[in-house]
């Protein structure tokens, strides 16, 4: 790997350079899903070795983070993995509020709940979506984005903002819901048992879907854990994990909820799977809506939550907190916390460090995808060029969480 | 259990029957070098020679997975690098902390890509973004800056918005 530019030229292996060639995918690609750029070994059509190359979206979001107020930090972890946004702040939001040690009323926990489904629903949609139109069944691709425009809509209705909601915030989410916000959901999620339905007729009946699919980037459990394959591809290997129910965080032990898992590791079993996830978060986002608590939806931390904005234009205390917290932040305990939650992807963990003072010292995020990729090859090895493009698809990398 | 025990006296003594505790010294407690039980999760910190069969032994314990790694970087004190390792046990559904203090000046530590080969990722970050070397990786190079690169940007001394 000597070059002068330090690209890793992968020269074809030895004994093979006659027959063995190298190519490039990538890093703009409709199939990678944002811009990663693999290095691939053929031999014909047969991989024999695949070298992913990141960092092209690596913006350095740990590093500003350190430069930015606890509460500043929210708006950040939106971007990180844009299809799945609550389920970072909510990430975020719990690794500090465990650092302070702070109570979240139910209210809150409920709703974050709710929404943290709906940002999986969210994610899992997209997924499918591109994951079909990369195996060419381009059809299910406009249906779900029909049915992910509505819970665009929903964030826009809570958070007023369709992607980058920051809607959870340390202590609590950042204002109640709007009065018909639990009827729209309501509406929502009646309707789209029958949807996921649709897209199963659509897809898991379809021969050459399944063609494509089954027997295709296959993994064993013992492989999937040695390369740190997480979340529901982990799960599709015969790993019964899953933060939600194992680890609970945000009130999760009240919810009942199966994990669906499958043994077959390969791209079908995926893929069953996060169609199963689907429907058990409709039951928990119903189960979220019957017994919605009454009471706030903030904590009762006025030197770290923000006041009501009635309340900071009538109430001197309520003034000074509000400019205290904006202009000055607040001191987190020192200490060091790492939260784990189940995002769309799978586990995420932030970890973070605190000096004391109104800026952490350092945060690191887990996301799932950037250790999955690190299984690519087992998964491509000896199959088609093609099944590389079903195999990406089939782990749902987003490389805005990669790249960080 | 919410209360925090600091120190590797008063972890040994409070947590007797955690399996990473016991799994690290039945393999050799000269090497845990510091302890801590805080909000719930337990760190363990171990001599930097000695991470790769540290993180031998907590996996033979039952901490099957290994989650995430990074660094921290204490500048200007001494020691000024903490890496922080994150094992993630599916039967005990809970996080532990093996953690590892360098000195500044050409900080190293052995891979611990021979025991958990999903590591090899997150070695390649914080060599990339704090310029810790691990030895024995099979491929160490940058993965997030571009390869010609100068200088570790996570690092407490590099300026954030980066040198212009």
């Amino acid at each position: 790997m000597s070059n002068p530019a330090g690209m890793p030229v992968l020269e074809p292996a030895e004994g093979a350079k006659d027959q063995h060639m190298v190519i490039n995918m990538g890093p703009q690609h409709p199939a990678t899903h944002g811009v990663l750029r693999l290095v691939l070994e053929i031999d014909g059509e047969i991989v024999v070795r695949v070298y992913p190359e990141i960092g092209y979206l690596h913006t350095g979001i740990e590093k500003t983070c350190e430069a930015k107020f606890y509460q500043q930090v929210v708006p950040l972890t939106d971007r990180i993995n844009y299809l799945d946004p609550l389920s970072n702040n909510l990430c975020y939001c719990l690794a500090v509020e465990k650092l302070l040690a702070l109570e979240i009323p139910e209210r809150a926990q409920w709703i974050r709940v709710l929404l943290a489904e709906l940002s999986r629903l969210n994610s899992h949609l997209i997924w499918l979506g591109t994951h079909a139109m990369d195996i060419g069944a381009l059809t299910v691709f406009l249906y779900t984005f029909r049915e992910r425009e509505d819970i665009l809509r929903l964030f826009e209705a809570v958070a007023g903002q369709r992607m980058m909601t920051s809607y959870f915030r340390i202590g609590g989410v950042s204002m109640e819901p709007p009065l018909d916000f639990f009827d729209r959901v309501q509406g929502f999620i009646s309707i789209l048992p029958e949807k996921i339905d649709e897209y199963s007729n659509l897809l898991t009946g379809n021969p050459i879907f399944k063609n494509r699919l089954q027997g295709v980037g296959t993994i064993s459990a013992a492989d999937a854990i040695a390369l740190g394959v997480s979340g529901p591809p982990l799960r599709a290997s015969g790993v019964d994990f899953d933060l939600r129910r194992d680890i609970p965080y945000s009130g999760y032990e009240k919810f009942q909820f199966k994990v669906p898992v499958l043994t077959d590791g390969d791209c079908w079993a995926r893929y069953l799977v996060r169609l199963d996830e689907m429907r058990e978060s409709i039951k928990i986002i119903q189960q979220a809506l019957d017994g919605m608590p009454e009471g706030p939806v903030k904590a009762d931390a006025p030197k770290i939550v923000l006041p009501d904005r009635e309340k900071m234009k009538t109430q001197m205390e309520a003034l000074i907190h509000h400019f205290k917290i904006v202009t000055e932040g607040f001191a987190v305990p020192a200490g060091e916390v790492y939260q784990g939650v189940e995002s769309g992807h799978g586990p995420t963990g932030y970890y973070v460090v605190s000096d004391g003072t109104a800026k952490p010292y350092r945060v690191h995020m887990r996301y799932p995808s950037f250790a999955t990729l690190q299984a690519l090859e087992t998964m491509c090895k000896g199959r088609m060029l093609a099944d590389v493009v079903a195999v990406i698809g089939s782990i749902d990398i987003v490389l805005g969480e990669i790249d960080r | 259990m919410n209360n925090t025990l600091t120190g590797k006296a008063a972890v040994i003594e409070g947590l007797p029957e955690h399996p990473a505790v016991k799994a690290i010294l039945a393999w050799n407690p000269q090497a845990l070098t510091d302890a801590k039980w805080d909000r719930s999760e337990l760190t363990l910190t171990i001599a930097a020679e000695e991470i790769r069969a540290a993180a031998a032994a907590v996996q033979a314990a039952g901490y099957n997975f290994f989650e995430d790694m990074t660094a921290v970087d204490w500048f200007p004190s001494a020691p000024r690098f903490q890496l922080s390792y994150h094992i993630l046990s599916h039967g005990f559904k809970e996080h532990i902390r093996l953690r590892v203090m360098l000195d500044a000046a050409e900080p190293s530590v052995e891979s611990i890509t021979a025991v958990w080969p999903s590591a090899n990722y997150y070695e390649r970050e914080v060599f990339d973004l704090f310029g810790i070397r691990f030895e024995g990786h099979p491929n160490l190079r940058r993965i997030l800056m571009p390869d010609d690169w100068v200088g570790h940007p996570l690092r407490k001394d590099y300026p954030v918005e980066g040198y212009r």
